[in-house]
Order: C-alpha cells, then sequence, then structure tokens
C-alpha cells in the first residue's frame, strides 16, 4: 500500500464493489471531513496565533487528516482558541466489519398495533413510565408517552388498547418497582435524559436489579439520547431506544415484545418473534 | 412600544379581568394557608442560618419542633420568640440546637406573652427586612455608578455542579458578553423540602442554590461588573418546595432575578399545586420587597405541548402570573413574563407564526421585561441548522423588542454547551443585533396581514380559554391537563402534608412587614 497509485487503484477497486468507503467531500473517495476544537492556547499575538494553527494540525493529523487546513481560527477569551479545520481522511470504511443493532421488529402503523394487543393479550397492554432518580427531564417520556407524542406521531396515551401510567419526573425506583407491580405493568419505560457523571447508566443498572426478583417481571424499556442501543443486555434491561425514537416504534417494539403473532400468520422474517422478550411474553 | 397588531383594547381588558377572576379564588386559598416553608423563610429572614452534623438546616429543626409541639397554625414565630424569651435563650440558633435536643417546651402564648413573642419577632424579622433593603439600594447604586446594560439583556445558564467551576465559567461568559448568568440547579434540588447550606462542589447537572454559593457568585459577578462597566445581573431558581425560603435568601444575598412561576412547579415537578400557589404569593412577596425581576415559565408548556395549538395557552400563562404578581405586590418592571420560540420550522410560515405571538405578547405586557427562550424542541442535533434556527430566534427577539434573550445554543440537547458553542451563539446574538437591532422600528405588519390576525386570533383563543378557567376554577383547569399537556389533580403531588391552614390568631411577622410595607 506504500505507492500512492496503487493505493487509489485498491480502493477504486474496493469502491467498486461497495464494501469499502471513505468520505465524500465532491468527488468519490476524495475523503474530504470538517472538523472543529477548542484547544487552551491563546492568540493573542502572531507568536501565539503560529503556535496554535501547528497545534490544530498536529491534532488533526494524529486524527489522520492528511493533507489538513485550518480554515478558520478565533481566540475565545485570552486562553483558548478555537478552529474549525478541513482534510482528507487516511481511514477507510470496511463496511464488511461494520456491526449494527439490527432492528428485531417491523414499524407498524397504530392500527395493526392496537389490533395485535386485542388478539394477543385479550386486554389492554398497561404500560408504567417515569423519569428515575433526580432525572427531572420529562421530555423525553412525555414525548413517548403523551397523546401529544413527537415528530409527528401520537404518543402511547392514544393508542386505544395501551394503557398508560405516567408518572412523571424524579421518580424512586422502589416506587417505580411498586407502581409496576400494583398496575400490573406490561412493560416499564424509563427515561434518561441527565448523563452527569453517567448517571442514566447507574440508573438503568438500578432499574434491572430492583425489577430482577419481580415476577411476573414486566419489559423494561431504556431511553434517552445519550444511550447506547446495544448495551441492553450489559445494563440488565430488555431495550434501549436512542435519540429520535419515535412514539409508534416503541408501540412496535412492544406488540413485538408482548404480543406476538400467532405462529405462521405472517411470513416477514424480521418480525417472527426473535427477541429475546418475545419467548417470555 | 408602539402598537402594531390592532388589538382590541376590549378584549385585552377582558383578559385580565378573567386572570383576576380566575385566580382570585387562588389568592384567597393562599391568605387562609400557611406553609412549612414560608415558616422556615420567617426563621431565615429573623437570621437563623446553618445545619446540623447531618446538614439539616437549623430551620428545619426548629420549625419541625415547633410544628410537633405546637402546631403551626398559628405560625413559628409565636411559639420560637415565647420559648427564647420565656427560655432565655441567646438567640434562635441556640433555641433551635435546645429543640433539636428535645429540651424546650412550645406553646401558643396569650395575653401579655403573645405581645412579647409579637415584639421580639418582629424585631427580629425586620433586622431581615432591613438587609434586603440595603441590597436593593446597593443594587440602585450600582448600576447608577458602573452602568446598566441595554436591552436586550444576553442571559446565559452556567451548570457545572461545583461553585468553585460555576465562578470563572460566570465571568468568562460576562467578558464574551453576557448581561444576565443563571446558574442552573442540580435537578433533585426542587423536591428537596430543606435548602442546602455552605459552598458546594457536587451536583446533577445543575449546581445547588444554597445562601453561600449565592454569596460567592454576587461578589464574582460583582467584581466583573466593574471590570466590564455594566451590571452583570445573577439569576437563581425560586421554585420547587422550598421557594419561599430560597426567595428570602436570594434578596438577603442580592440576587437580581429569580426564575419563579405560579404553576410550573405543579406541571413539571408534580408538587402539590395548593402548596405552590401558596409557596408562590409569599415568595412573590418577598421578591417585590427585594427588588427582583421574576422569570416565569411559560416557555415550558411549549417543550410538551404544541407550539401552534397552545399558544393561547402561554397567554393565558402569562395573564395568570401577571395577576398574581401583581396581587403580590410586584410591579410590572418585575415581571419577566416567559415565552419561546419552539415552533416546528417545517410547519409553513413558522416564523411569522413566531412574529406574530413574540409580538402579542410584547403589545399585551408592554411594561414587563418579557424573557424570550430559544428553540430547544425542533433542535435536532443538525448544528447548522441549529445555527440557523438561533439566528431567526435572535432575530425576532429583536424584531418584537423582546427584554431578556436566552441565548440559544446550537448543541442544544447533545450537551452542557462546550465553550466553542457559548462563543459562537454569542457572535449570532452580535451579528443579528449588529445587522437588524433596530428592525423593529420599521416593522409594521399589515393591519389585517397574516401575523396580526394570528396574534388576534391567539388572544382570541386565550380568553375562551379563561371564561372556561373562571367556569370549572383554576384548580381544575390544571387538574384537566390545561397547561402543558400535563394533569395534575389539587391532591396529588408532593408537598401537600407541608401545607397548613391558618388559625384565627395566625401571626406571621415577615407577612405583616411585607403587606404593611414595613
Amino acid at each position: 500500500m506504500g505507492d500512492p497509485e496503487t493505493r487509489t487503484t485498491g480502493v477504486a477497486q474496493a469502491m467498486d464493489q461497495q464494501r469499502v468507503i471513505r468520505p465524500y467531500g465532491d468527488t468519490t473517495g476524495d475523503g474530504r471531513v470538517q472538523v472543529s476544537f477548542t484547544l487552551p492556547v491563546p492568540s493573542g499575538t502572531e507568536a501565539e496565533r503560529a503556535l496554535g494553527e501547528g497545534a490544530a494540525l498536529q491534532l488533526a493529523a494524529k486524527m489522520g487528516l492528511d493533507p489538513a487546513m485550518v480554515v478558520h481560527a478565533k481566540a475565545i477569551g485570552p486562553d483558548f482558541t478555537f478552529f474549525i479545520v478541513y482534510g482528507r481522511v487516511s481511514h477507510l470504511v470496511d463496511l464488511s466489519a461494520v456491526t449494527v443493532a439490527e432492528r428485531e421488529f417491523p414499524v407498524l402503523p397504530s392500527a395493526e398495533v392496537n389490533l395485535r394487543i386485542r388478539a394477543a393479550l385479550g386486554r389492554k397492554l398497561a404500560v408504567v413510565g417515569a423519569c428515575v432518580g433526580t432525572d427531572a427531564h420529562t421530555v423525553g417520556i412525555d414525548a413517548i408517552l403523551n397523546v401529544k407524542g413527537h415528530a409527528g406521531e401520537k404518543g402511547l396515551e392514544y393508542y386505544r388498547e395501551i394503557r398508560v401510567v405516567n408518572m412523571g419526573a424524579q421518580v424512586a425506583i422502589p416506587a417505580l418497582v411498586s407502581r409496576a407491580v400494583a398496575e400490573r405493568a406490561d412493560a416499564v419505560l424509563v427515561s434518561q435524559v441527565v448523563t452527569q457523571r453517567d448517571a442514566h447508566l447507574f440508573n438503568a443498572r438500578a432499574l434491572g436489579e430492583a425489577f430482577r426478583d419481580v415476577r411476573p417481571r414486566p419489559l423494561l424499556v431504556v431511553g434517552g439520547p445519550r444511550f447506547d442501543p446495544s448495551a441492553a443486555g450489559a445494563l440488565g434491561v430488555d431495550k434501549i431506544f436512542g435519540r429520535g425514537t419515535t412514539p409508534r416504534e416503541v408501540a412496535s417494539y412492544l406488540v413485538h415484545a408482548l404480543a406476538p403473532e400467532p405462529a405462521g400468520a405472517h411470513t416477514e422474517p424480521a418480525s417472527a418473534g426473535t427477541g429475546r422478550a418475545g419467548a417470555r411474553a | 412600544m408602539t402598537a402594531k397588531l390592532g388589538l382590541d383594547p376590549a378584549k385585552v381588558i377582558e383578559a385580565r379581568e378573567l386572570a383576576r377572576r380566575a385566580g382570585e379564588p387562588v389568592t384567597r386559598m393562599a391568605r387562609t394557608h400557611t406553609t412549612v416553608s414560608i415558616e422556615r423563610a420567617v426563621l431565615r429572614l429573623a437570621g437563623l442560618d446553618g445545619a446540623d452534623a447531618d446538614g439539616m438546616p437549623w430551620v428545619n429543626r426548629l420549625t419541625d419542633a415547633v410544628r410537633e409541639a405546637a402546631g403551626l397554625e398559628h405560625g413559628v414565630a409565636l411559639p420560637a420568640w415565647d420559648a427564647m424569651l420565656a427560655g432565655g435563650h441567646p438567640d434562635l440558633r441556640a433555641l433551635a440546637e435546645q429543640a433539636a435536643a428535645g429540651q424546650v417546651k412550645f406553646r401558643i402564648p396569650d395575653g401579655r406573652d403573645a405581645v412579647a413573642a409579637r415584639e421580639a419577632a418582629a424585631r427580629s424579622v425586620q433586622a431581615g427586612l432591613a438587609k434586603i433593603d440595603a441590597q436593593r439600594a446597593l443594587r440602585a447604586r450600582m448600576i447608577t455608578d458602573i452602568a446598566d446594560p441595554p436591552k436586550p439583556w444576553i442571559y446565559l445558564i452556567v451548570a457545572t455542579g461545583d461553585i468553585y467551576e460555576d465562578i470563572p465559567q460566570a465571568q468568562a461568559a460576562a467578558r464574551e458578553g453576557a448581561d444576565v448568568i443563571a446558574v442552573i440547579r442540580s435537578t433533585g434540588q426542587s423536591l428537596l423540602d430543606y435548602v442546602p447550606e455552605g459552598a458546594t462542589r457536587e451536583g446533577y447537572a445543575g449546581t445547588y442554590a444554597t445562601r453561600e454559593n449565592f454569596r460567592l457568585m454576587r461578589a464574582a459577578l460583582d467584581d466583573v461588573s466593574r471590570e466590564l462597566g455594566r451590571y452583570v445581573r445573577l439569576t437563581n431558581y425560586a421554585s420547587g418546595l422550598c421557594m419561599p425560603e430560597i426567595a428570602a435568601l436570594a434578596g438577603l444575598e442580592r440576587l437580581d432575578m429569580m426564575l419563579n412561576d405560579c404553576m410550573y412547579g405543579i406541571i413539571f415537578r408534580d408538587i402539590n399545586p395548593v402548596r405552590t400557589f401558596i409557596d408562590q404569593r409569599f415568595s412573590r412577596q418577598v421578591h417585590a420587597r427585594a427588588g427582583i425581576v421574576i422569570n416565569t415559565g411559560e416557555d415550558n408548556y411549549l417543550t410538551t405541548a404544541d407550539a401552534v395549538g397552545a399558544a393561547h395557552t402561554v397567554v393565558v400563562s402569562q395573564l395568570l402570573n401577571e395577576y398574581f404578581a401583581r396581587e403580590a405586590g410586584l410591579e410590572d418592571w418585575q415581571l419577566g413574563l416567559g415565552h419561546a420560540f419552539e415552533i416546528n420550522p417545517a410547519v409553513p410560515d413558522s416564523f411569522l407564526l413566531e412574529l406574530a405571538h413574540a409580538q402579542l405578547v410584547r403589545e399585551l405586557f408592554p411594561d414587563a421585561p418579557l424573557k424570550y427562550m430559544p428553540p430547544t424542541k425542533h433542535m435536532t442535533g443538525n448544528v447548522f441548522a441549529g445555527y440557523l434556527l438561533d439566528a431567526f430566534f435572535n432575530l425576532c427577539g429583536f424584531m418584537t423588542g423582546q427584554s431578556i434573550l436566552l441565548v440559544g445554543m446550537m448543541t442544544e440537547g447533545i450537551h452542557t454547551p462546550f465553550l466553542a458553542d457559548r462563543d459562537l451563539a454569542l457572535e449570532n446574538v452580535r451579528y443579528v443585533r449588529q445587522a437588524a437591532g433596530r428592525l423593529g422600528e420599521s416593522f409594521r405588519p399589515e393591519p389585517d396581514g397574516f401575523v396580526a390576525r394570528r396574534a388576534r386570533l391567539v388572544l382570541d383563543e386565550a380568553v375562551d380559554l379563561l371564561r372556561r378557567i373562571c367556569a370549572g376554577g383554576l384548580l381544575q383547569a390544571i387538574a384537566d391537563g390545561t397547561f402543558g399537556v400535563t394533569k395534575r389533580p389539587p391532591a396529588g403531588g408532593r408537598g401537600l402534608d407541608g401545607v397548613i391552614e391558618r388559625a384565627g390568631g395566625y401571626f406571621n411577622p415577615a407577612i405583616v412587614a411585607l403587606e404593611g410595607g414595613v
């Protein structure tokens, strides 16, 4: 890979097969990206500005940007400088090595969600939601639960066959457990926005712990902008939803996990009850 | 301020009248009840500070002891000062320590003992109010000596959790152009039924509101105000279960603005509605005395409700906040009524709708220092689009003469703002101010054009909703989910156990002084 000629040819061949790619600026394979960052360096004098720009370029080079160009540098107060850098990344992205948490369920229209619940449960599906711990940011849980919903989709309260109990903000986990038991909750939804000192991870683990011995244990669903959706198992919950999740996705997941279709009724493989929770329901 | 929307003056009068009618029953309730936090605020004004070894404030210890022994129906002052005089305790702190150890007997005094207790209590509380008066006078003097920044005041938030990190950040923000620094509280604090003590370095998504933190930050901003040649204001939160006490501490430590909404705690923190309205009245009486500008929280409704469909609920809440504030003695220059730029940018004519709403609020409350909040709900993570949206927010704010402009961050909803985020946000404000700061002078919506018609429609809807609230009562409207699409029944939420109906002989030296103007 030492010779640029060979390297370019190799990349072009790889890209033909759509296996290995690079960022696209205005030409295939040009690898052009933009980054911005602040360094704790002053930019008062000519010498300081030169040093700062050099520092920014050194960082860019270590990030794999070669060549890189500082297109903007601006002092923020006496001690800091903000940089915008454009450059060409030398890295390749191997699509065959990318891992994604695939969605194991189809997104259903609300009418079908209702239908499936009626058919499978013969009663309303009970959902208890809360922001736990010190988190007072109900925006997430409300967006999913409130009739008003989010992103043009109505929240779970809107679904005729879902009964929603929204406990609101700053709910203690033991209170959530007893409410979930009292309401015979099929699922518990917890939203965590505050991430300072990893409070969201701490609370998610605490949630899994608290419900460990509850029988029947409700489905545990956690959501928040800073969660890694693939970390459900590690945190001891059934499902994690990340940023931008809509109520319909959550409703569809609940149905997938708790109200599976009768075997053979559906031919689409993605909905054939592959989820852990589906087996338990 | 020039009227531009052709609002019907009779309609505006009717709206205010309906708000008064909706609020009056609540005011009556506030006049006939007290809360544990109001009683603790009396002790704070009388100079009782500090906490026991477990960090529980002495005001809590003393109030709890009095409540247990004699009840709080007559207020904390009568039994507390009676016990002071009877037991020869040198001060409230000594009394509180003895009371916490179970060494004090409390009773409701009568006759000459009651007179003596009342006089002693009034003297002590008067000393606290005198401190608040002195702080207000000092603020006025500093503003005269140093200079008041022109409006809109640029409002920036600091929230590290550590007061000693907050201070340099706040000073840096002031140097970058902030006229108002708000120290966001730790998210857990609104539900604490006590005010933590001392300088604090641990908080979640914010820094605890404590008297010492207030003092440290105000002193730091005094320094930077002198350095910059403009008075930089400090804001905190008089909300949650300790609203009255925090209002008292804010007055004592010369905070300049306080978040203080008549319904926010009910709707967004699930604090009991009755507790909130009672606490709110007292806290506003203290704010009135301290010359503090309150900031109301209507912007929050639009984070849960739709900003177009629920626009009139913002106006209704502002009218209610105005009624409650004036009733408690606040003047119009102290009413930082809130609203927000939260319409989905995908809605056609969204900017025209925002203009209509912002101008409507400006015209309804011509003398109020309106607080305008930037977009949060439709900040998608596309920081470039977000920066544009913030520019339109800034433009709307300048065009409609908003008074306090909270600076929008393009990284809203992603993380606590980086240093560079804040710098870019201020650059956005500066550009819009320089390019179009005077656009309002030349902005004349067509008398029957889209903007004017929309504003009049929102006012009509607000009046309709106020009529319905008057018919069923404000507490019922809150229980029905009228505001912020959240239902809060009068008996629900936290803090109802801290509400006490006043007895015939109820005595509160702070309320006597605040209502009597002495």
